[in-house]
């Protein structure tokens, strides 16, 4: 048995994979329930103004109908903002609420809810709904937002912009070598495939069972509980799978309002699963406009960096995301100016997207790294490695880790870098321009307090649990590896659980803390859980073990065993019976180390390059292939860690060449609501991706995990714009890269 | 044979006989109700997944006389006498489809939802007989979209069982 441990390093098949290959992962919208309502809702016509007059007669005459909600029938609610900020991932300002009032903060806000006996009486009847409207003229874009602001609060859980250093002005303008450009990056929608969903089960008595599309279902519990003000003990969520996130279910939307509001009206279970236009009336990845200056010796060597960002959010909240950070420590440099600034815009409030400010930010900084390339005439890589910085000069930290200069060299072996030749549109192939890109990927390593579980039953098997998500990133698959390991089990003996109130505090999952902070946790239940049966089997009469400390025994194959002696053993189920326990249940906990947080600075790196391809006279981009080297810690699982940065690669180069949520400036509306205009990338756009993991050593918690989920997207976008560069001397710096730009 | 009466068929609700995954079912169907909203919310196959609801992701997509086809784009009164094969006749724990298989050895997915469509589809794709290089099976596999990015993972994976001669013979 000694051969299948350790688990945690090694290629593991992901332990909820029969069930998600056999349609048995049930997610949000597919629980059952007794006398289950559908719901739908009635989104509003105007983006700004004010519902005058709401007529839901014929709504409510239509066949199957319950019930019509709106703000003028509304469950009451607190009017203050406090109760709506019981919510992990809220931002300064006042929160949305759904039925507040007459007012409409954005195209597509639910102005009503039609609750009906089936799914299509309520599509129906929501149809009816005839609403009249006082009508502003709304404002979308932020560049002409009516003032750009400092944000006066900042929004916790983020670092703040830092304080400039040295003369970046002075420096600049002393430089040989100049770079100045602007960069937009555009909006973007999560666009998971899983449509935003509740279930609530009305159990009775007050009681709630919710099933809702979330990346935590502690927050959303807070949440209802707060505003609705429920009792804690009569509310369980419970969501085992979740259809992808990529951060838009951070924060509790309207969706798990409204189906609880309904439930608690009508006292019966309800189901509200939002349109695949619906999903374009919640969080996004908001327009970004950035300029970048770079003054540099003639050889290239950084003297000055100044970066600015202009963010849009909300009218009602400041969302925020650290998008001039980076340009502080990717790279030494003393003389530095950072600026980040909000524009109001109407729409939903912005919200996390994989890897929020370093995916927008680095591609201003990548992308202006490769112009000072050009201007300096060295080689992008050779760029880097000469600005490399060995210290995190916005807080004046040693990193903990930093493997980027072993990304860098890997990467651009795997990729062949040095068949490049330097000048653009240099290489081609018959029709085709090739060229060749290359940027730097950077995100934050963290942890969150954490608590998990672990409970062995007398059969010898083993649950791990805690109420963190598994959003597709293989969290079960990890937990059940460390479990296997710490107990020395084989993992089909070991259950992890997830996503389920009833389980040990989680935060949501997100920022990449989640592989860190959980699987620390559950290492942790998984010791505590060692020393309680080492205590009972010394405890047994004439136990062969009655001395030994945990340093002298070996927990394997269902047995705990004397290190130097193995045929000296008690096996786990003598251990319970010897107990009188059908079960032995031990907690664990993590706590982010504070002195080695205020010591070091986390951050994992990438390398990744492209090679793009593309016509000469029609302007088709076809990605060729990219090699992705990431400096991330320890992997604990090397199949689903691949997985994790496939995924961010692919939604990078989606981001470079296809994605873009488009407002129509004078309606307010987005006017490609669906994923046949909205464009995310198709199997036939995405080309061999090769993915390289770089030895990296941290201390930052047990596992030596710095995460995965943010890493592969971030520097992407901006090693395509660059390969595009490379192919066809054209500098395009407004994503995405579509034909019209290149023609 | 099954006889399901179904909640609010309503007046004109129409008399349907359908054959899924090898269990003939006798239904009133309101014409309204698309296939895919008959097998989530009427029959429980939740495995077939709504992810547009408009024909744009084929996270819905099932086998209708072995044809893939897109659930949320076809009336269920529309596919009278049809067979059906929904990803829980694919193939169910402890006895997978090969393809099923394949998807978890190659880790063509992350969260799970569009995978029952694209094992549908891929079915449905070898069954057409058109894929032949990885191109095209990129190309014609391009209906399904995996917002995970898993397409790598999934190409091999049906790469892989296009390869084992046991298939290629069953496709004949």
């Amino acid at each position: 048995m000694s051969n299948i441990h350790p688990y945690v390093g090694r290629a593991t098949s992901r332990v909820d994979g029969p069930l998600k290959v056999s349609g048995l992962a049930q997610y949000a919208a597919e629980f059952g329930a007794p006398d289950l309502a559908y719901a739908a809702a009635v989104p509003s016509a105007i983006a700004k103004g004010r519902v005058t007059s709401l007529d839901v007669s014929a709504a409510r005459a239509a066949p199957g109908v319950i019930d019509v909600l709106s703000h003028e029938n509304k469950l009451a609610f607190p009017e203050d903002d406090e109760p709506f900020k019981n919510d992990m991932v809220a931002v300064p300002g006042s929160p949305f609420r759904p039925f507040r009032d007459d007012q409409v903060h954005y195209s597509g806000q639910a102005i009503a809810l039609v609750v009906a006996d089936t799914h299509e009486n309520a599509r129906h009847a929501a149809t009816l709904v005839r609403a009249t409207y006082a009508a502003e003229t709304p404002n979308v874009d932020v560049a002409s937002a009516a003032n750009h602001y400092e944000p006066p609060e900042p929004r916790d859980g983020i670092p703040p912009t830092p304080e400039p250093r040295g003369d970046a002005a002075g420096a600049f303008a002393a430089a040989p070598v100049q770079v100045t450009a602007d960069y937009r990056v555009v909006a973007e929608h999560h666009n998971p495939m899983e449509l935003q969903a509740t279930t609530v089960v009305w159990e009775g008595d007050g009681r709630l069972l919710i099933h809702n599309k979330t990346q935590g279902v502690v927050n959303p519990k807070n949440y209802i509980c707060s505003v609705f003000g429920l009792d804690e003990d009569k509310v369980r969520l419970v969501s085992p799978f979740v259809g992808g996130a990529f951060g838009m279910a951070l924060r509790p939307h309207y969706d798990v309002f409204l189906a609880v509001m309904a439930s608690l009206k009508l006292q019966r279970s309800i189901r509200l699963v939002l349109t695949r236009g619906q999903m374009f009336t919640m969080g996004w990845r908001p327009d970004c406009l950035q300029t970048v200056s770079f003054g540099a010796d003639a050889g290239g060597r950084l003297t000055s960096i100044q970066h600015h960002a202009i963010q849009a959010t909300s009218r009602y909240e400041d969302y925020q995301e650290p998008i001039v950070n980076w340009s502080g420590f990717l790279y030494d440099c003393d003389n530095v100016a950072l600026k980040y600034e909000l524009g109001k815009v109407d729409t939903p409030t912005p919200s996390d997207m994989r890897a929020p400010g370093a995916t927008t930010g680095v591609f201003a900084l990548e992308c202006a790294m490769d112009e000072l390339a050009y201007a300096a005439k060295v080689d992008p890589v050779e760029l880097r490695l000469m600005n490399y910085s060995d210290r995190d000069k916005n807080d004046d930290k040693p990193f903990s880790s930093k493997e980027l200069r072993e990304a860098y060299r890997l990467g651009a072996e795997r990729f062949g870098w040095s068949k490049r030749s330097p000048e653009p549109r240099s290489m081609r192939e018959g029709r085709e321009l090739i060229g060749y890109g290359m940027a730097t990927g950077c995100w934050e390593a963290m942890t969150m307090p954490h608590k998990a579980r672990a409970t062995l039953t007398a059969d010898g098997k083993l649950e791990v649990g805690c109420a963190t998500a598994d959003i597709g990133t293989g969290t079960y698959t990890i937990l059940a590896q460390i479990a296997a390991d710490a107990l020395g089990l084989d993992i089909a003996e070991v259950t992890s659980r997830v996503g389920d109130t009833s389980l040990p505090m989680a935060p949501v999952e997100g920022g990449s803390w989640a592989a860190a902070s959980a699987g620390s946790a559950v290492k942790s239940a998984c010791e505590t859980l060692k020393d309680e049966l080492l205590k009972r089997a010394r405890g047994i009469d004439g136990s062969p073990l009655a001395n030994a400390g945990l340093d002298h025994v070996v927990f394997g194959n269902g047995r705990i065993a004397l290190a130097s002696d193995p045929a000296k053993a008690v096996s786990f189920a003598d251990v319970l019976k010897g107990a009188g326990l059908d079960k032995l249940e031990a907690d664990g906990g993590f706590e982010p180390d504070k002195d080695f947080a205020q010591t070091y600075a986390g951050y994992t790196h990438a390398a990744c390059f492209v090679e793009v391809r593309v016509d000469e006279d029609l302007g088709v981009v076809r990605l060729a292939r990219v090699v992705s080297a990431v400096a991330a810690g320890k992997i604990l699982n090397p199949l689903t860690a691949r997985s994790q940065i496939l995924g961010g690669v692919v939604m990078g180069c989606g981001m470079a060449l296809h994605e873009e949520t488009l407002w129509d400036k004078t309606l307010g509306r987005v006017m490609n609501a669906n994923l046949g205009e909205y464009h995310v990338p198709a199997h036939a756009d995405i080309p061999d991706i090769d993915v390289v993991f770089v030895d990296e050593e941290d201390g930052s918690n047990p596992l030596g995990v710095k995460g995965l989920g943010e890493i592969g997207i971030v520097g992407t976008a901006a090693a395509v714009a660059n390969a595009i560069f490379h192919a066809t001397g054209k500098r395009v710096r407004e994503l995405p890269i579509t034909i019209d730009k290149l023609l | 044979m099954e006889i399901d009466r179904l909640t609010a068929a309503g007046p004109t609700a129409v008399s349907i006989a359908l054959k899924v995954n090898g269990v003939e079912r006798r239904l009133e169907v309101p014409p309204s109700v698309t296939l895919l909203d008959l097998l989530r919310e009427r029959l429980d196959l939740t495995g077939s997944k709504k992810g547009c609801d408009q024909g744009q992701c084929g996270a819905c997509t099932v086998l209708v006389n072995g044809r893939r086809v897109n659930a949320c784009l076809q009336l269920a009164v529309m596919n009278d006498g049809a067979e059906i094969t929904t990803i829980e006749g694919v193939g169910q724990p402890g006895a997978l489809h090969p393809l099923q298989e394949a998807f978890i050895a190659h880790d063509a997915f992350q969260c799970g939802y569009c995978t029952p469509g694209q094992i549908c589809s891929a079915i449905g794709m070898m069954n057409e007989g058109h894929a032949k290089t990885e191109a095209e099976i990129r190309e014609l596999m391009s209906g399904n979209l995996c917002r995970c990015g898993a397409y790598g993972n999934i190409v091999d994976a049906i790469e892989d069982v296009m390869g084992r001669s046991a298939f290629k013979e069953a496709a004949e």
